[in-house]
């Protein structure tokens, strides 16, 4: 039981730590906001192993759900201005 | 180039900090004193099953007072500077393609069944996972379905205004409502507590919850709608 | 450092906070560099929920399986779960405001670059 929390959660923390670096890294900016979103997914989850439920719902509905549409409202009014 | 070397010298230090850190962290085998307090009283003091709702409501009351005061200014910041765009976006519209027959029907069946869940969470705050807070945002999505659904739709700011200030000084009242019958502002003592784990239990706490959820729903609601609703000049 | 839960979390939280904070030095772009915030602080969370975990224990909240009376040597530490809450909250009014802002600066020049904005550029 305790090996398998320790592997999911070094699985959840290597993946987290790939979509962070594709989150800054990312060739376009809607891949960016997604890894992002991804990123705050792989935390609730993270959260859920180490044993917060209330934090791992708050950041699945938050900062995975409302905060990847904000982007995306916004993302979508900038047309044009998102290449660097 | 010479930037990104001072980026990556800052990085360095500040990890050198966080690994001395790390290296230096033991976790403690036993609760500290202020959680120790917070496991033994709740349940006694409160009647409430899920302490972070207990600290969140009542024993750091005051904090989530201010924290929905920043969202509320957040929101209000957010329309503000977003405020003049709405007012020639009746004009120059884009035609939006109508959204497809799943969405729409998806989101007919579905929106009930969101805010149904939304208020669920908030009312069983003090017995299972959740409160106010997730709530809000589950309800918060409900509104974000139906505006993928119907991208022209505008929203009645009238209403989510009125909803997030009616909820946010009930929230008041209820607290100042503690100070006259039970310990202090916002002491949830000024219902019976009932027993642990009951639906109606824990005071006040549910109550004082329920606004806070429909107020951080009507805030979060809000800032989707001023932001969604900029049109490109 | 053996390895266990809490410090597997605190590493990984470090290291978003780290690669967070080089996105934001050296993106550009100022959408992006908003997106490398949101990063750096999920980062800031996780560490701060790493810290509450105690091995061996289960979440605060009381029922059949955590009896009100053994609760003190069955849950991990709330406090920090409630800081990291209402951080979350804010963190998403302060995204909200920053997205805000970028678009009013869009609006300005049409541009999302931050080295076309040289009006307080000394």
């Amino acid at each position: 039981m305790s090996t398998l929390m320790l592997a999911m959660s070094l699985l959840f923390a290597c993946a987290m730590i790939g979509a962070a670096l594709v989150a800054i890294r990312g060739k376009s900016l809607p891949i960016a906001i997604l890894a992002a979103g991804l990123v705050s997914l792989l935390a609730s989850i993270l959260f859920l192993i180490l044993a917060a439920p209330d934090v791992a719902m708050t950041e699945a509905a938050i900062g995975s759900g409302l905060t990847v549409f904000l982007f995306f409202f916004v993302l979508g009014r900038v047309r044009g201005g998102e290449h660097d | 180039m010479i930037k990104r070397f001072l980026a990556l010298l800052l990085l360095f230090g500040i990890g050198a900090i966080f690994i001395t850190l790390l290296l230096g962290y033991t976790p403690d085998t036993e609760l500290n004193l202020t959680a120790r307090y917070y496991a033994d009283h709740t349940a006694q003091d409160l009647g409430a099953a899920n302490i972070i709702t207990a600290i969140i409501v009542t024993y750091r009351g005051l904090d989530t007072l201010g924290e929905v005061t920043v969202l509320f200014l957040t929101a209000a910041i957010v329309g503000l500077v977003l405020a003049h765009n709405r007012q020639h976006s009746g004009a120059g519209q884009r035609e939006l393609p109508p959204s497809g027959e799943l969405l729409t029907t998806g989101s007919r069946l579905l929106v009930p069944l969101i805010l149904l869940l939304g208020v669920y969470i908030f009312i069983n705050g003090h017995l299972t996972p959740g409160g106010g807070f997730q709530g809000g945002a589950v309800i918060a999505s409900a509104i974000l379905l139906i505006l993928l659904t119907e991208p022209t739709k505008r929203f009645s700011h009238r209403l989510i205004a009125a909803l997030e200030s009616i909820s946010g000084l009930f929230f008041v009242v209820i607290g100042v409502f503690g100070i006259f019958l039970a310990g202090g502002f916002l002491d949830n003592r000024i219902l019976p507590t009932g027993t642990v784990g009951a639906l109606f239990s824990a005071g006040a706490i549910p109550i004082i919850y329920s606004f806070v959820g429909l107020k951080v729903g009507a805030e979060f609601s809000s800032m989707l709608a001023n932001l969604s609703e900029t049109e490109e000049p | 450092m053996a390895l266990t839960i809490s410090n597997i979390a605190m590493t990984a939280g470090f290291l978003l906070i780290l690669i967070g904070l080089y996105g934001a030095l050296t993106n550009r772009n100022i959408l992006r560099m908003i997106v490398c915030f949101t990063v750096a602080s999920t980062g800031v969370h996780v560490v701060l929920v790493a810290v509450g975990y105690l091995p061996g224990r289960t979440a605060p909240i009381m029922d059949a399986a955590v009896p009100v009376q053994e609760a003190a040597a069955r849950i991990i530490d709330p406090v920090p779960q409630a800081l990291v809450l209402t951080a979350i909250v804010i963190g998403v009014g302060i995204t909200a405001l920053m997205l805000a802002y970028a678009y009013k600066l869009y609006e300005t020049k049409h541009t999302l670059d931050i080295g076309k904005y040289m009006e307080l550029k000394w």
